[in-house]
């Protein structure tokens, strides 16, 4: 049965220096909130593991929290580049970043084989790109009835998984809904999981297009409102598009950004 | 007399290029906007596939991002991300992949990933292949919409990130792929077809006002152009009332 935590508390326990750690959340529910708190808590060597690298990966790489990057779309949504991630690319700044470099249909489909208990996942893709020649974590395999050949992509199972929701019972069962993207595979994948939540009730009223995780699958909830912004949680806040759009100005630059972190994350005022 | 912008042609010429079809996989950007507008102009019935997973999206303003709220509240049906590759776009059910990419060579690979020669130390890191592999792989034709300039339009990719004609003719076979591949290329000087024979680009159409040179400047290899080579028709009052409409949002 999932613990009810505070979000420092289960960082602190869940999240441990050279994990594998995936914070899913496909634009919307990203545990930005989740993210920030590893970032004040100072984890170092993560192999970090996400479709979207999204701003809060940029802040966890400008951070030096990574030391690796699983992923398919490092980019600010309909803004741009992530300027943290390019420099850690491009520079080693502040550390540097090796890449396990994927499309979505592959990441997908490796969170569905680590869900599945299964070593690998089948599909078809990847034939002709270069990604080929430079990921090792790709491999062709032959259909025992058919004999066409199909590409193999291996499990991703990560340590932790940190995702978002819209609100758990006091039993722990989450609900989610609206894109719910990868998270019940992120979440079924790994080994233990914290889910931060807009709210806790009494009672999880039965959505019809709603995901479910049962507490017995989840190790820890935290209430965290407003816990994915500036990205956004459907029926509580919407995207906040204009952070977005200032985040490409804050991120640019080592000075703006190292100064960004002091006073948002590592130092707010009121803290 | 009306006047546009070349951005404006681009949009108007590939949200044609979408009358009579079914469902289109929508990339954010230009690919998002020239689809919405074909939805309200003429085709009102296309389906709108984002990979965030809203299926059928039917949003009243352009989404930033391929996961605004409002593409999962208009939409026929939400599902999951895996679903998306899995169910919906590898077993080659989508009609019209819409992509755009930094680079693109004459048989339409793209490259998404890096600029420079050096994969491990590149001069830019773009952002990545995103759905774009599979989605150049599976759909059953693909629309490219991307700025005709020298840099983009280049005799070889830095990076195949998603394969177009590959080598040439029967590459695609050889690969399993089995969407028709790339059938179309916008950009803000005209429009360019794969040759049926050779698979090259071939510039086909010309923009109103256009000239051949400025492709051909504006192209890093010798241009194949069309022997019938013609002019896209220029947009209508209405076409353009109704994209500017759908920039200026609500």
């Amino acid at each position: 049965m999932a613990e009810l935590v505070g979000l420092a508390e289960g960082i602190a326990t869940l999240v441990r220096d050279g994990d594998v750690v995936a914070l899913e959340g496909f634009t919307h529910l990203i545990p930005v909130r989740a993210g920030q708190e590893i970032i004040r808590q100072g984890r170092r060597d993560l192999t970090l593991v996400r479709m979207t690298p999204d701003i809060i990966y940029d802040q966890l790489i400008g951070a030096g929290c990574a030391s690796r990057l699983v992923f398919s779309w490092g980019g600010n949504p309909g803004v741009g580049s992530l300027h943290r991630f390019r420099d850690a690319v491009n520079n080693g700044w502040p550390a540097p970043l090796e890449l396990d470099e994927h499309s979505h249909a592959g990441m997908a489909n490796r969170y569905v084989a680590g869900a599945s208990g299964l070593p690998f996942a089948v599909m078809r893709g990847y034939a002709g790109t270069d990604l080929f020649r430079h990921n090792a974590n790709l491999a062709t395999v032959t259909c025992p009835f058919t004999g066409e050949v199909l590409t193999a992509v291996p499990a991703l199972r990560p340590d932790v998984t940190v995702i978002h929701a819209q609100r758990a019972d006091r039993k722990g069962n989450v609900q989610m809904w609206g894109l719910t993207g990868v998270q019940k595979e992120a979440v079924l994948a790994a080994d233990r999981s914290l889910v931060t939540v807009e709210e806790v009730v009494d009672t999880l009223d039965p959505r019809p297009d709603a995901v479910v995780l049962p507490g017995w699958v989840v190790t820890a909830v935290a209430v965290v409102p407003g816990g994915a912004r500036p990205s956004y949680a459907q029926d509580y806040y919407d995207r906040d598009n204009d952070a977005y759009r200032a985040w490409d100005a804050i991120s640019r630059d080592r000075d703006a950004f190292t100064a960004w972190l002091r006073t948002e994350v590592l130092d707010p005022v009121g803290s | 007399m009306s006047t546009w912008t070349a951005e404006e042609m681009m949009t108007i010429t590939a949200a044609r290029a979408l009358v009579g079809h079914t469902s289109c996989f929508v990339g954010i950007g230009l690919p998002s906007t020239a689809a919405n507008l074909a939805r309200r102009l003429h085709n009102p019935d296309l389906v709108l596939i984002y990979e965030s997973g809203a299926i059928g999206a039917k949003p009243t303003r352009l989404p930033l991002s391929i996961g605004d709220g409002e593409l999962a509240e208009t939409a026929d049906a939400v599902i999951s991300v895996p679903e998306v590759f899995n169910y919906w776009l590898q077993p080659g059910r989508i009609g019209v992949g819409f992509l755009s990419a930094a680079q693109l060579d004459r048989y339409a690979n793209l490259n998404t990933t890096i600029i420079g020669a050096d994969y491990r130390d590149p001069d830019v890191r773009l952002p990545g292949a995103g759905g774009a592999p599979e989605i150049a792989a599976s759909c059953r034709e693909v629309f490219l919409m991307l700025r005709h300039t020298r840099r983009a339009f280049v005799e070889k990719v830095d990076f195949v990130t998603s394969v177009g004609f590959g080598d040439g003719p029967g590459c695609r076979d050889r690969l399993g792929l089995r969407g028709r591949g790339p059938v179309l290329v916008v950009t803000d000087i005209g429009v360019l077809e794969p040759d049926p024979n050779t698979c090259e680009l071939t510039l086909t159409h010309l923009h109103p006002g256009a000239e051949l040179a400025a492709a051909r400047a504006a192209t890093g290899w010798a241009l194949a152009v069309a022997a019938d080579l013609a002019e896209t028709d220029p947009p209508t009052g209405e076409e353009l009332a109704v994209l500017r409409d759908l920039v200026k949002g609500p």
